[in-house]
C-alpha cells in the first residue's frame, strides 16, 4: 500500500532548469506509459481535426435541405446508403456533415467559452490574494456568492433573458464559469505564499516580482490547466444542454444541441436523428475527461500516482 | 466529537450564529440577482410580451407590472412583497408563482431523492472496495461507471432508456408519474453523474485514509480487518463525504430541468421548461429564488452537521 504514491521530484514538467526540448520529450514519455491517455489524446485530436477541416471532410452542406431524401436511415440500415452514411433528417440534411460541423459549435464555444472564465477567474482571484484584507472581501462575496447557487438554473434564465446568439452563448459560459478559476487561483497563490520554499526566498532577500515569476506563476500552471480542460468538458455539456431545450445557438447553426432538440421529436419513428448528436457529445466529453484526468495527474509532481 | 465544556457550547453556538448570518446574506444576495437578470436588457415588457403586442398594450402591462417606476423603487416595492410571500402571479396560469412551485415540490424532491438514495446506495460501496483494492475488477468496473456519469450527457442518456425500456421493451411507462414504478428511470438518469461523483471521492478519501498512521497503527496492533474497516476508515470517509451530499442533492435539484423535460415528469424542471415557452419569467424567477434558497438551506445543514462530527471545523477561526 506504501508504494501507491511515489514522491518524485525531478520528474516536474514546471521545473525551470530544464530546456523546453527536454520538457517536450519529457511529456511524450508520461503519454507513452499511459495508454489510457493517449486514447483520450486521440479522440480530443479527431474532433478538433474534424471542426478545423469540416468542409473538406462533409460531402454535403449542413443546411442544404433535399426533401426528397428526408428521414433515410442510416447506411448499416434496410433503406440507407452510403451516400448518407449517418442517414438524412426530416428536411433531408445530411446528418454526417451536420455532425462534423457541430463539432465547431462545441469546442468553439466551450474553449473560448473557458479561456474568458480563466482570463478573468485567474485576474480577480489573484488580486484578492495578493492585496488580500477588505479587497479581498470585496472581490471573494460575489465570487462564493455565485459559487453556492444551482448552477444550471442560473444559466437558463440568464440564457432566456438574453435571447439565442452565439456570442451570447461564449459571454454567459465565460462569465458564469469565471468565479471556480477566481476561487482555485486565490486559494494556491495563498497556498504557495505561505510555503517552505517561498518564506526562505523571501528570507534570502527575494523581491516580489522574482518570487511571482519564479514561485507562483508556474505552480499555477498545473492546477490551471486541469481546470480548463474539465470546464470545457462541462461546457461541452451544458452547450448541448442549453441546445436541446432551445436557448443555445440559433437554429441555423448546426449544433449537437440543437439537432438533439430537433430529433427528439422523432424519437420512436426515426431515433438516429437522437442518436448520432449524443454519441458526438459523449465521445467528446470522454476525450476531455481522460485527457483531464492525465493533466490532473503529471502536474502534480508532489504526488504523482506511480503507473500500474 | 462531542460537545462537552461550555466553551465547546459557546464555540459551537459561535458558529452557527455566522453560518446562519453568512446564509441570510447569501439569500439576499439571490434576490437582487434574480430582481437584476430580469432586467439585463433593459426594458422586461418586450420579454414578456409577444412581439405584435401593440404600444398601447405595452403600455398598460409596463404600467401594471410597475415597470414604469424608477429601478430602486422597483426593487423596494418587490422586496416588501418577497418577504410578504408574494412573488408575484405567473403570467401564464395569473395565479400566485409561489403556490405553483409549492405544487410541484413533491415531486421533485421525490425523483431527487430516490435518485440521491440510488446514487449512495450504488456509489459509496462500490467507490470503497475499489479504494481498499484498487486495480481489481470492482475498482476497474466502478472507475469505468465513474467515468460514463462524467462523460454522458444524461438528457440524452433519458432519451435513449425511454426508447428502449419503454418504447421497444415496454417495462416502464414512456411518461409521467402515474405508477410507482415510473419513477425509476428518470431517478437512475438523474442519479448518474452524481453517482460517479461520490464514488470517486469515496474511492480517493478510502485512499488517502488507508496510508494514515493510525490505520497502519490499527493494522499492527493486529486489530481485526472489520474493526479497522468500520471504525477507523468508514468513519473517516463519511465525514468528507456528508459535506459533498448536500451540494449533490442542490445539483440534482437544477439538473431536474432537463430530466424533468425529457420524462414529462410534473415537478418544478418541468414548469420551468414550460415557463420558458411562455416567457412566463414571473414564474421561472420564483423558480430560481426558490430552488437556491432551499440549496442555501441545505448547506447551512451540511455545515452543521459537518461541524457536530468535527470539531477542526467549529474551532477554525
Amino acid at each position: 500500500m506504501q508504494n501507491k504514491y511515489t514522491i518524485t521530484t525531478s520528474d516536474s514538467l514546471l521545473d525551470l532548469q530544464i530546456s523546453l526540448w527536454d520538457k517536450i520529450k519529457r511529456i511524450v514519455r508520461l503519454l507513452w506509459r499511459d495508454r489510457i491517455a493517449i486514447f483520450g489524446l486521440l479522440i480530443f485530436m479527431s474532433v478538433v481535426f474534424a471542426a478545423v477541416f469540416a468542409p473538406w471532410l462533409t460531402p454535403y452542406q449542413p443546411l442544404s435541405q433535399n426533401l426528397y431524401a428526408s428521414k433515410l436511415p442510416p447506411a448499416w440500415i434496410k433503406g440507407g446508403s452510403w451516400d448518407h452514411p449517418f442517414g438524412t433528417d426530416n428536411l433531408g440534411r445530411d446528418m454526417f456533415s451536420r455532425i462534423i460541423y457541430g463539432a465547431r459549435v462545441s469546442l468553439g464555444v466551450s474553449f473560448v467559452g473557458a479561456l474568458i472564465a480563466a482570463t478573468i477567474g485567474v485576474f480577480l482571484g489573484s488580486l484578492a490574494a495578493f492585496i488580500g484584507g477588505r479587497v479581498d472581501e470585496i472581490i471573494m462575496a460575489p465570487i462564493n456568492l455565485v459559487l453556492s447557487l444551482p448552477y444550471l438554473l442560473f444559466v437558463v434564465f440568464i440564457a432566456s433573458v438574453l435571447g439565442r446568439s452565439l456570442i451570447n452563448v461564449i459571454l454567459i459560459f465565460g462569465v458564469t464559469n469565471s468565479p471556480i478559476f477566481a476561487r482555485v487561483t486565490r486559494g494556491e497563490v495563498l497556498r504557495i505564499r505561505q510555503s517552505a520554499y517561498v518564506e526562505s526566498a523571501i528570507s534570502a532577500g527575494a523581491g516580489w516580482l522574482r518570487i511571482l515569476i519564479i514561485h507562483i506563476l508556474p505552480n499555477l500552471v498545473g492546477p490551471l490547466v486541469t481546470l480548463i480542460s474539465f470546464q470545457i468538458s462541462a461546457m461541452i455539456f451544458y452547450e448541448s444542454g442549453l441546445g436541446f431545450i432551445g436557448l443555445s445557438v440559433p437554429p441555423t447553426i448546426p449544433s449537437w444541441g440543437n439537432m438533439l432538440a430537433e430529433g427528439r421529436r422523432y424519437l420512436t419513428s426515426y431515433p438516429w436523428l437522437t442518436t448520432f448528436p449524443g454519441l458526438a457529445i459523449m465521445y467528446t466529453s470522454l476525450g476531455m475527461n481522460l485527457l483531464g484526468d492525465w493533466i490532473r495527474d503529471i502536474s502534480d509532481p508532489r504526488i504523482r500516482r506511480a503507473r500500474r | 466529537m462531542k460537545i462537552k465544556t461550555n466553551l465547546d457550547k459557546f464555540i459551537m453556538l459561535k458558529y452557527l450564529v455566522t453560518k446562519l448570518f453568512q446564509s441570510i446574506i447569501l439569500a439576499l444576495g439571490v434576490l437582487l440577482l434574480a430582481f437584476l437578470m430580469i432586467r439585463m436588457t433593459g426594458d422586461p415588457t418586450s420579454l414578456m410580451l409577444s412581439r405584435n403586442a401593440s404600444a398601447e398594450e405595452r403600455a398598460a402591462f409596463r404600467a401594471s407590472m410597475g415597470f414604469d417606476k424608477p429601478l430602486s423603487v422597483q426593487f423596494i416595492n418587490w422586496i416588501r412583497n418577497v418577504f410578504r410571500g408574494d412573488f408575484g402571479n405567473s403570467l401564464h396560469f395569473k395565479e400566485s408563482a409561489l403556490d405553483l412551485v409549492v405544487q410541484r415540490l413533491p415531486a421533485t424532491i421525490k425523483l431527487a431523492g430516490i435518485g440521491l438514495l440510488m446514487a449512495v446506495i450504488i456509489g459509496i460501496p462500490l467507490g470503497f472496495w475499489g479504494g481498499l483494492k484498487s486495480g481489481s475488477i470492482p475498482d476497474t468496473i466502478g472507475r469505468l461507471i465513474a467515468l460514463m456519469g462524467q462523460s454522458i450527457p444524461n438528457f440524452w442518456l433519458g432519451l435513449i432508456l425511454i426508447l428502449i425500456f419503454a418504447q421497444r421493451l415496454g417495462w416502464f411507462p414512456v411518461f409521467g408519474n402515474d405508477e410507482p414504478k415510473a419513477v425509476i428511470l428518470p431517478a437512475f438518469v438523474l442519479c448518474l453523474p452524481v453517482m460517479g461523483e461520490l464514488l470517486r471521492l469515496t474511492r480517493s478519501a478510502v485512499l488517502e485514509v488507508h496510508n494514515e498512521d493510525f490505520v497502519r497503527t490499527a493494522w499492527s496492533k493486529g486489530l481485526y480487518r472489520r474493526t479497522i474497516y468500520i471504525n477507523h476508515i468508514l468513519t473517516n470517509v463519511f465525514i468528507t463525504l456528508i459535506s459533498v451530499i448536500g451540494v449533490e442533492f442542490g445539483y440534482m435539484l437544477g439538473g431536474s430541468i432537463y430530466i424533468e423535460t425529457v420524462f414529462s415528469w410534473p415537478g418544478m424542471g418541468q414548469l420551468i421548461g414550460q415557463a420558458l415557452g411562455w416567457r412566463d419569467y414571473p414564474l421561472i424567477q420564483t423558480i430560481v429564488i426558490f430552488t437556491s434558497i432551499v440549496v442555501i438551506l441545505l448547506n447551512l445543514l451540511t455545515d452543521i452537521i459537518y461541524a457536530l462530527l468535527d470539531p477542526r471545523i467549529r474551532y477554525a477561526k
